[in-house]
């Protein structure tokens, strides 16, 4: 699809409101996914084979917990919402309820990550 | 304006990959439920933390659990049953993700000669990220 405008900056000004929200945290999360999981496997593969250094302190940065904090909100929201866009896709009779779709998933996911976030950080300050 | 041809009826690529995305998602949904309730079963709850059981869960690796309290290792934690579960998860989660960026290059590339080179450059990372998780996965 050859577009003559730009569509980061003026898709910006579009209002799509939540399942716009939705949809753009999918595709940033499937992104950061991908550098993350490919970087991972690549440096893992240089720490454990070829012994490294460089590889371990890109290892280090994954395995703190702010990072994985913020790696697991794009995983799950990613997770979440694509379950919610399989099962429209099944059904696609259930798309008049996209926004109503959108709330739902929104109300499975804050407690979901808030749940585990809470403690994973807990472990992490006292000590696990 | 140009713009990409318009999706045929019957079995095409976007079609395929289309169902495919959808499947790989649940079967990545059902691989992550059979890591973690396995995970739980082995004694998980009181051997690692939170963080530790998300991470077997996203892949269950052995390296995921070597910091923890798991007392041994081997044979628990790396035979052939992960493995199995290792190949899927790396052949669904590899597939989906690089279909992803497909799709995401098609929607911003304007040129249509970098679309299909960076096409290739999909299907090229694709094959050399099946090869190189494979290889780590079986010989580490």
């Amino acid at each position: 699809m050859a577009l003559k405008r730009n569509a980061v900056f003026r898709g910006l000004k579009y209002r799509g409101g939540g399942p716009m929200l939705a949809w753009l945290l999918h595709r940033i999360g499937g992104l950061a996914i991908l550098v993350f999981v490919g970087t991972h496997v690549l440096s893992s593969y240089f720490q454990y084979q070829l012994a490294s250094e460089l590889a371990q302190s890109i290892n280090v940065i994954y395995e703190s917990v702010y990072f994985q904090v913020v790696l697991y909100f794009f995983i799950l929201f990613h997770v979440i919402n694509g379950l919610r866009i399989i099962i429209l896709d099944i059904f696609p009779q259930a798309l008049e309820y996209q926004r109503e779709a959108t709330w739902l998933e929104w109300l499975i996911f804050i407690p979901i990550y808030g749940l585990t976030v809470f403690i994973m950080l807990q472990q992490h300050f006292s000590g696990g | 304006m140009s713009s990409r041809p318009a999706p045929q009826i019957g079995f095409s690529f976007e079609y395929l990959m289309w169902i495919f995305t959808r499947l790989s998602g649940c079967a990545l949904y059902l691989l992550a439920l059979v890591g973690f309730v396995s995970a739980l079963v082995m004694g998980a709850r009181t051997q690692m933390g939170v963080g530790d059981l998300m991470r077997w869960t996203f892949f269950p690796n052995s390296y995921h659990v070597v910091n923890t309290n798991v007392p041994d290792v081997d044979p628990g934690w790396m035979n052939a049953y992960w493995n199995t579960i290792q190949m899927l998860v790396i052949f669904f989660a590899i597939t989906h993700g690089m279909n992803g960026l497909r799709v995401v290059i098609e929607d911003y590339v304007r040129r249509p000669w970098l679309r299909i080179f960076l096409r290739g450059l999909v299907f090229l990372l694709w094959l050399f990220m099946l090869i190189v998780a494979t290889y780590v996965i079986l010989t580490i």
